[in-house]
């Protein structure tokens, strides 16, 4: 055989490699009637990872959530803006577990009813989330605080006897690097200033390897440098992971957006571009107010 | 994109060189030193070891083994158990009724039941009191007593999302309704009286010199084992899992941890260890009642975690030996101005020092550096 001959094998074999790898809408699987559903793994063949539909909550009598129905593709990065009160964070709660809806349906995938599992359980399945107020452990580092949210099995045995190996390490330092900490490893988190903590968090979601991630205001407190390297981010991961991502800053969103979704009293008033839905009618009515 | 001189923190290790050298002196100041100083020093000599300060320090190292396991569930977990007396005295309580069935029947009635049973006019032994007579089932039920009931309670608490302040209330009632219940003679356990004048322990007599220093010896070995576990434990994933849930308890769990085994685990973990105290502590002072589950003896545990040093290991056990230390020293010299002290005491560590005097120590460390 020639080298030539090698060569051309050896490319054709790490083609179909990258093909088998790669993410696509059906998770990698060939869509067929004779597929079969893996309990606990995300199901996105039917080209949805999030679906919310009819959700209604409501507390003391106030609807925070009013049959809102939303979806999400795989892969996408959805921007939601609404005013103040439009039941943003009330929508990120019903979806990671934190408040049970009245009524209503919330998917992840086309198998997984979120509303049967609790906080830990849908943080497990691949649902990352980021708080508007930075929260980390203050007291351990920044190594101590990724290691933490590293995708391992979260038991009390597994955790007394783990231990790095080289892979993960490797995935950490990679991280730790993606999110401008590498200088600050050993700091004690705490100390941070309040756009490094916000950028800890969201370490702390890549750690996790999430299918989803919602956050909750990720550039509120930082300067417009680390602002533009966050929209940096957010791009990169835009493809391999569905990003939901709730700002004020509408030069932010502008500049990752595709489609935005916008909140009012609890329900989707409008969907689209972000100049298409800045020119509708009733968004600049409910910002402007009535 | 790695640069040279970036490297991930390594896995620290169990303990500092110093650490290590500090710990093998205790173990050869607890195993060889003091029985040496006490058994073998002559009475009149100046390195006489006295069996006050045997008996002193010998219960002080029980309540240090308390203090650790309160600050492995207040200072690493955040939650604040004022109940903790109620894991002691179970502890104590089952080694107390094997102590019992130790006397046989050289009792005041001179009757094979003890004699509370005799003077209840009981004429068979109650259910409960059956694996007494055996020291092997002693020494499983000393473990598996407290862990029953802490896992029990903490089942429901930690699952109902019980946290804070209100925890701590209902561990001071859970103790409080155990002391009334341990009070009343119908539950065969003595009632106010409790146990005492113990004459055997593995039929060997209980009261003489070298008996006290195995015990003592025994108790110094078992809070260093425990210091050691604490150690192995805060260190590990498992330990800064703890300390997350103490800092930010949903960021944990949106983490994908449930804290649930988490807390449940290191309370039964810390029970057991005061019930192991409690175990030690009763054939040293001779005596168990019910006073030992008063709301006040489990605030006095909490007290000496937090004098010495709340998320440090060393610094309870220190604040133990403090408090104690103060405690028989001012109760002889100015008995009335004990309780005042204490107050004081919790007060100006609260204002002053939020660390403990470990945490003063290495403030002046640091200043000097």
């Amino acid at each position: 055989m020639t080298p030539d001959l090698l060569q051309q094998g050896a490319r054709r074999v790490a083609e179909r490699m990258q093909k088998s790898d790669q993410k696509t809408e059906s998770g990698g699987r060939e869509t067929s009637y004779g597929r079969i559903a893996t309990p606990g793994e995300v199901d996105v063949t039917h080209g949805r990872i999030l679906y919310l539909e009819d959700v209604s909550v409501s507390f003391d009598g106030f609807k925070a959530i009013n049959k809102l129905s939303l979806d999400i593709a795989p892969g996408e990065l959805r921007c939601i803006i609404g005013p103040n009160g439009a039941g943003k964070t009330t929508m990120m709660d019903i979806i990671t577990g934190k408040t049970r809806p009245d009524e209503g349906l919330v998917f992840f995938g086309s198998t997984i009813d979120l509303l049967r599992h609790n906080e830990p359980d849908i943080a497990q399945m691949g649902i990352g989330r980021k708080f508007q107020k930075p929260t980390v452990f203050e007291q351990l580092s920044v190594f101590e605080n990724l290691e933490l949210a590293l995708k391992t099995p979260k038991g009390v045995k597994a955790s007394m006897f783990f231990r790095l190996d080289s892979r993960q390490s490797d995935r950490l330092a990679e991280v730790l690097h993606t999110i401008h900490l590498a200088d600050h490893v050993r700091v004690q988190a705490g100390t941070l200033s309040h756009g490094q903590k916000q950028w800890l968090e969201i370490g702390m979601l890549l750690m996790q390897d999430p299918k989803l991630l919602l956050l909750d205001e990720p550039v509120a407190g930082m300067t417009d440098h680390e602002t533009e390297r966050t929209a940096e981010l957010f791009l990169t991961l835009k493809g391999k992971h569905s990003l939901m991502v709730v700002e004020h800053d509408m030069s932010f969103i502008r500049s990752i957006s595709d489609i935005v979704t916008v909140l009012c009293d609890g329900s989707v008033l409008a969907q689209g571009t972000l100049d298409q839905v800045q020119s509708d009618e009733r968004v600049i009515e409910v910002y402007l107010g009535r | 994109m790695t640069d040279k001189n970036f490297s991930l923190p390594q896995r620290a290790a169990l303990l500092t060189r110093t650490g290590w050298a500090s710990f093998i002196v205790s173990l050869l100041l607890v195993c060889a030193l003091a029985p040496t100083l006490n058994l073998i020093a002559p009475q009149g000599s100046m390195f006489h070891l006295s069996d006050y300060a045997v008996a002193l320090v010998g219960k002080i190292m029980c309540y240090a083994i308390c203090a650790l396991a309160m600050d492995l569930i207040w200072g690493y977990t955040g939650i604040l158990s004022l109940g903790h007396g109620l894991f002691f005295a179970l502890g104590g309580y089952v080694m107390g009724m094997y102590l019992m069935r130790q006397i046989g029947a050289d009792g005041n009635y001179k009757s094979n039941l003890p004699d509370f049973m005799v003077f209840l006019d009981w004429k068979t032994l109650p259910w409960h009191w059956l694996l007494s007579d055996s020291f092997a089932a002693t020494l499983v039920l000393i473990v598996a007593a407290p862990a029953l009931v802490a896992f029990v309670f903490g089942y429901f608490a930690f699952r109902s999302r019980i946290k804070g302040v209100y925890f701590s209330i209902i561990t001071q009632a859970m103790t409080y309704a155990a002391m009334l219940l341990f009070f009343r003679n119908e539950t065969g356990f003595g009632g106010n009286n409790g146990f005492t004048d113990f004459k055997r322990i593995l039929d060997l007599p209980i009261a003489t010199p070298s008996m006290r220093m195995i015990l003592f010896v025994m108790t110094g070995c078992t809070l260093l084992a425990f210091y050691l576990f604490a150690r192995w434990m805060v260190r590990s994933k498992y330990g800064r899992v703890l300390q997350a849930i103490r800092d930010a308890e949903t960021r944990v769990m949106f983490s994908g941890y449930s804290p649930l085994p988490y807390k449940l685990s290191i309370w039964v973990i810390s029970a057991v260890m005061c019930g192991v105290a409690g175990a030690l502590y009763v054939p040293q002072v001779g005596i168990i009642n019910p006073g030992e589950m008063s709301p006040a003896n489990s605030i006095e545990i909490a007290v000496w975690a937090a004098v010495g040093g709340r998320a440090s290991l060393v610094g309870p056990i220190l604040g133990a030996f403090l408090v104690n230390g103060a405690k028989s020293w001012l109760t002889v010299t100015a008995p009335e101005f004990w309780l005042y002290f204490l107050g004081a005491l919790f007060i100006a560590v609260t204002l002053y020092l939020p660390d403990g005097v470990l945490g003063l120590i290495h403030k002046w460390k640091g200043r000097r550096a």
